[in-house]
């Protein structure tokens, strides 16, 4: 308080306008808060405030989120290999899907993702055709578990099975893995419930050719180190989610002479180039693979807030907090906002889809907008000040910028890293989420792209879970 | 429904971002009479969506994978014309950047980081939320205004408690006056700097006080509000403590004065045996209190003039002293309408007018005072000879809700004062017209076209001007204007009240 009226005076305004135009009509150093009212209730509102730092249980989660944080920014992803889920993926098996998102079975499941899976059944030869799929696993004869059960992650609908190539990213700092299938490119594919003779001709391409190509390849030249070459990617208008251009090209120029080392034959070859270079988002699963692998070793800090993943699952979204272990934290999906491709309307499109969610919980996607302008024309003017904008709210909830992932158009700042689920709450900023839209129904594909936010009551449940864990004299728990 | 007419045209070797053509085309299908346009550049999987979706024409088949294809879907032939002019437009326009040259943050981290050295949170949110971001701005280290009104006693309890922790000053809720480091925030009146500390649970008494300070050729160091409910006994003082403990450190303050209403009884002996520990000489204004046991470096004030009077000192000069209003050609016998929009100098008024032994009603009553509701004056008490005089305080919640304030919208008051003026019981109208920043940037000229049209046999105008010639508003023409319409503008509003009483005594 002494230096309140020892002065001078500055002035932070959370609400009425003038008074901040008096104020600097008198002299004085004002900023102003673009104030909203926070959409939590207010017990929510009370428990963040319970566990904000300075009290006993925000000191003691504070401390929890250094070590999750530094666990989070001190991983070293690198793309290792490419293998069938079965050899490598834990817990993989006969007649088991893994599917993005949180938990669902199929009573609940939506269009895209059923047809994911049913193409997949007919895929794996546990079905003569989608009928007979779609049959066998109302009648439960197939398991649905979460990727993220499985270190695993996939784009929209996210279905894995067992014969899938999937890459191999590896966090030399902790030693886990993380798994992410391989893009198929777009038009009619499996992660938005393409399920048809084409798709799955594709697929037994990627299986059967790409996925072995890529692995020798990766194998031969001992992995390739991901930090860095995302890094390059932020400074030439990626932000790894709907913008992949950059990375893409810069894995397929350290890839391309091991390729041609590897593959024998010229034809295949070229495919294989032409296959990666005609797809500007081959790169998403893989920094999907290295949000996992860095992600992972943040996990189980007790008392932490970080969140530690993020991913839908066209029903329900849910977050993970490093203190909480594996529960989830549940609310319905929302709809994304976004443009719409050339004869589809919002009318078409699915509820909010797929763990590639990850690269928001590591600090690229949505909130690395700021290095991608022309992502946030998705949603608004797509100038580089609006794309800034996302960016900069994004260090309203995070712990830490990331220094070794940096954002020219922000004089290099750190991206905003380590969502902290007491921040969210208490200032009602919701983290923004870049994400593709797919169609409603299986088997037509993506219909356009935009950001969406995920439900406030997850960090609310989220928090008030974490409270539980904390000490008996810690804070009332939301009812 | 008619035909839609689909047209391509290419436009050849050139490249734009394909977010930036689907913002266009958003745009270009918002267009009246255009169904559907599209821009892409023409490499052959776009001209293969394009063809199944029925829009694609033998120009644009003619595209090639450096050209851009734009397609319009319309009703009518002008449509698509206008939408190729308006898409050529928009593709020549550079893209226009949206400077964020304001100094608003998204939240309260960001605005933090940006001024470093921040030290007070002036919060003014819907009452629901400001506890909340009050919390957060003392958890930040920020010193806390909070202007907000409907804060709940919890809520301030707690809030004063942390901050109490934190070494942090909470002012309010409901505070809506503060003067710090020279600096007036919220509703303020512009004064000189000087040596007079003022903590106030009260606003207009803040205002008031200050003025009254300034006038006299005094200044104020510091002046705290703590909201009003400060001393009672649920909130305890903690910030008028906090705030006495700040100035009586303060090298800047020589004299504290504290304003108040009457605090509650356990508050109030608690307040006065801390006075006694204070190193500087105090003046203490409990509005509606005459009379306490006091220690010796503590001087009771009965009202806010005598406060400033005090607080000043011998050596201040004395503001010229009113000759008094002459005889008003329509005094006659009747009651005071008082209409006022600062609550404290509603108080005021009742208190110098109890004192006077005068009968008095109001909606916000002192101790000894009766409660009158918006539909008539109370009837309560035995009858006794002589007028019930009636000061209203029109800031008050049942006047304010749902409509602003009447310092900041004094039309509210206007057609009270119509009604006052037009009332035959009525003998005088008072009134207080309130300056400084926030309030309406010229109250006096709401008063003076009341009384242009009232009736010739009005009642007698008694009004005091609360603000200096520093104000936005400046005293002396808010003043001159109220002369010029014939009102009595008294020196305080102590005085106004003492004029109003002499003339219906008359």
């Amino acid at each position: 308080m002494k230096d309140l009226l020892d002065g001078p005076l500055k002035v932070v305004n959370i609400g009425l306008e003038h008074f901040a135009a008096d104020l600097r009509a008198a002299g004085v150093e004002v900023v102003e808060v673009d104030w909203s009212p926070p959409p939590a209730g207010p017990a929510a509102l009370a428990l963040a405030a319970r566990l904000e730092s300075g009290t006993p249980a925000g000191d003691r989660i504070d401390a929890a989120n250094r070590v999750a944080v530094k666990r989070l920014l001190s991983g070293d992803p690198v793309l290792v290999d490419v293998c069938r889920a079965e050899d490598v993926v834990p817990g993989m098996r006969d007649r088991l899907l893994l599917h993005a998102g949180p938990p669902v079975d199929w009573a609940r499941m939506c269009g895209p993702m059923r047809g994911a899976a049913a193409g997949a059944s007919v895929l794996e030869g546990w079905a003569e055709d989608l009928d007979a799929a779609a049959t066998l696993a109302a009648q439960g004869g197939l398991d649905f578990e979460p990727n993220h059960d499985h270190d695993a992650v996939g784009p929209m609908t996210g279905i894995i099975s067992r014969s899938m190539p999937v890459m191999v990213v590896e966090n030399r700092r902790f030693g886990n893995r993380a798994f992410c299938p391989l893009n198929e490119g777009l038009g009619r594919v499996l992660r938005f419930g393409g399920n048809d003779g084409v798709v799955r001709e594709r697929l037994r391409w990627l299986e059967r050719v790409l996925g072995p190509a890529l692995g020798a390849a990766l194998r031969s030249v001992g992995g390739i180190a991901l930090k860095g070459l995302v890094a390059r990617g932020l400074s030439a208008g990626d932000e790894m989610h709907q913008r992949n251009v950059a990375c893409t090209g810069l894995l397929l120029r350290e890839l391309a002479p091991a390729l041609a080392r590897s593959v024998e034959e010229r034809e295949t070859l070229a495919a294989i180039l032409a296959f990666i270079a005609g797809n500007d988002q081959f790169f998403l699963n893989v920094a999907m693979a290295l949000g996992k692998a860095m992600a992972d070793p943040a996990r189980g800090v007790p008392a932490s807030s970080v969140v530690t993943a993020m991913a839908r699952n066209g029903t329900d979204f849910g977050i993970r907090l490093s203190g909480t272990g594996e529960l989830w934290f549940t609310a319905p999906v929302e709809m994304p906002r976004g443009l719409y491709f050339p004869g589809f309307t919002e009318a078409d499109a699915n509820p909010d889809m797929g763990d590639s969610t990850i690269v928001e919980t590591v600090g690229l996607g949505g909130f690395a907008m700021a290095a991608a302008p022309a992502v946030a024309g998705f949603v608004g003017a797509g100038s580089a000040a609006h794309a800034a904008g996302f960016t900069r709210r994004m260090y309203e909830i995070t712990c830490a910028r990331n220094p070794e992932w940096t954002i020219p158009a922000l004089d290099f700042a750190g991206v905003p890293a380590g969502i902290d689920a007491r921040r969210v709450v208490a200032s009602g900023i919701a983290p923004t989420i870049n994400t593709g839209i797919a169609h409603r129904e299986a088997g037509v594909g993506q219909v356009g792209a935009g950001v969406v936010r995920p439900p406030m009551a997850c960090f609310e449940r989220a928090l008030s879970g974490l409270a539980d864990t904390l000490p008996a004299e810690g804070p009332e728990r939301v009812p | 429904m008619s035909e839609d007419i689909v047209a391509n045209r290419v436009r050849r070797g050139f490249y734009l971002d394909s977010v930036a053509l689907m913002r266009l085309s958003a745009t270009l299908s918002g267009r009246e009479g255009v169904e559907s346009a599209t821009l892409m550049v023409g490499i052959p999987s776009n001209l293969e969506i394009l063809d199944e979706a029925g829009l694609l024409t033998a120009e644009g088949r003619g595209a090639g994978p450096d050209d851009l294809v734009i397609v319009v879907r319309a009703t009518r032939r002008s449509a698509i014309d206008a939408a190729f002019e308006a898409a050529a437009e928009s593709l020549e326009r550079a893209a226009e950047s949206e400077e964020a040259s304001d100094r608003r943050y998204p939240g309260l981290r960001s605005a933090c980081e940006a001024l470093p050295g921040a030290n007070l949170a002036l919060v003014s949110v819907p009452g629901p939320f400001a506890a909340h971001e009050a919390r957060r701005a003392l958890g930040r280290g920020l010193n806390v205004l909070l202007f907000s009104d409907h804060v709940s006693v919890e809520d301030e309890v707690a809030l004063k408690r942390e901050a109490g922790r934190r070494g942090l000053l909470v002012m309010g809720p409901d505070c809506g006056t503060a003067i710090i480091d020279g600096v007036p925030l919220a509703f303020a009146n512009r004064v000189r700097r000087g040596d007079i500390g003022v903590i106030a649970a009260s606003g207009t008494g803040l205002q008031e006080f200050s003025v009254l300070v300034h006038r006299s050729g005094g200044g104020i160091s510091h002046g705290i509000g703590v909201g009003g409910r400060d001393l009672s006994d649920e909130v305890g003082a903690a910030s008028t403590l906090a705030a006495l403990e700040a100035l009586e450190h303060d090298a800047g303050t020589r004299h504290v004065a504290i304003l108040s209403k009457p605090p509650g009884p356990r508050t109030e002996a608690a307040l006065i045996a801390r006075l006694a520990e204070c190193p500087k000489p105090v003046t203490l204004c409990l509005v509606g209190r005459d009379d306490a046991e006091l220690p010796a470096n503590v001087h009771l004030a009965p009202t806010l003039r005598d406060a400033a009077r005090h607080a000043l000192g011998p050596g201040a000069s004395e503001s010229a002293r009113d000759a008094g209003p002459g005889p008003h050609p329509g005094a006659r016998p009747g009651r005071i309408a008082g209409l006022y929009t600062g609550g404290t100098l509603c108080a005021e008024g009742q208190a110098i007018l109890r004192r006077a032994g005068a009968r008095v009603a109001s909606n916000a009553p002192i101790p000894g005072v009766a409660r009158v509701d918006r539909s008539g004056p109370a009837t309560a008490g035995p009858p006794a000879p002589g007028p019930v005089h009636q000061l209203l305080d029109l800031g008050a919640d049942e006047y304010t809700t749902g409509r602003p304030h009447p310092m900041i919208e004094p039309a509210m008051r206007a057609e009270a004062l119509e009604q006052a003026l037009a009332d035959a019981e009525v003998s005088v109208v008072l009134l207080d017209v309130v300056l400084g920043t926030g309030s309406h940037p010229d109250p006096a000229t709401e008063v003076t076209r009341a009384i242009a049209s009232a009736p010739a046999s009005r009642p007698a105008v008694v009004a005091s001007v609360c603000g200096t010639d520093l104000d936005p508003q400046n005293a002396s023409a808010q003043r001159r204007a109220l002369e010029r319409a014939g009102v009595f503008v008294a020196e305080s509003n102590a005085d106004a009240v003492e004029a109003a009483l002499s003339l219906t005594a008359k």
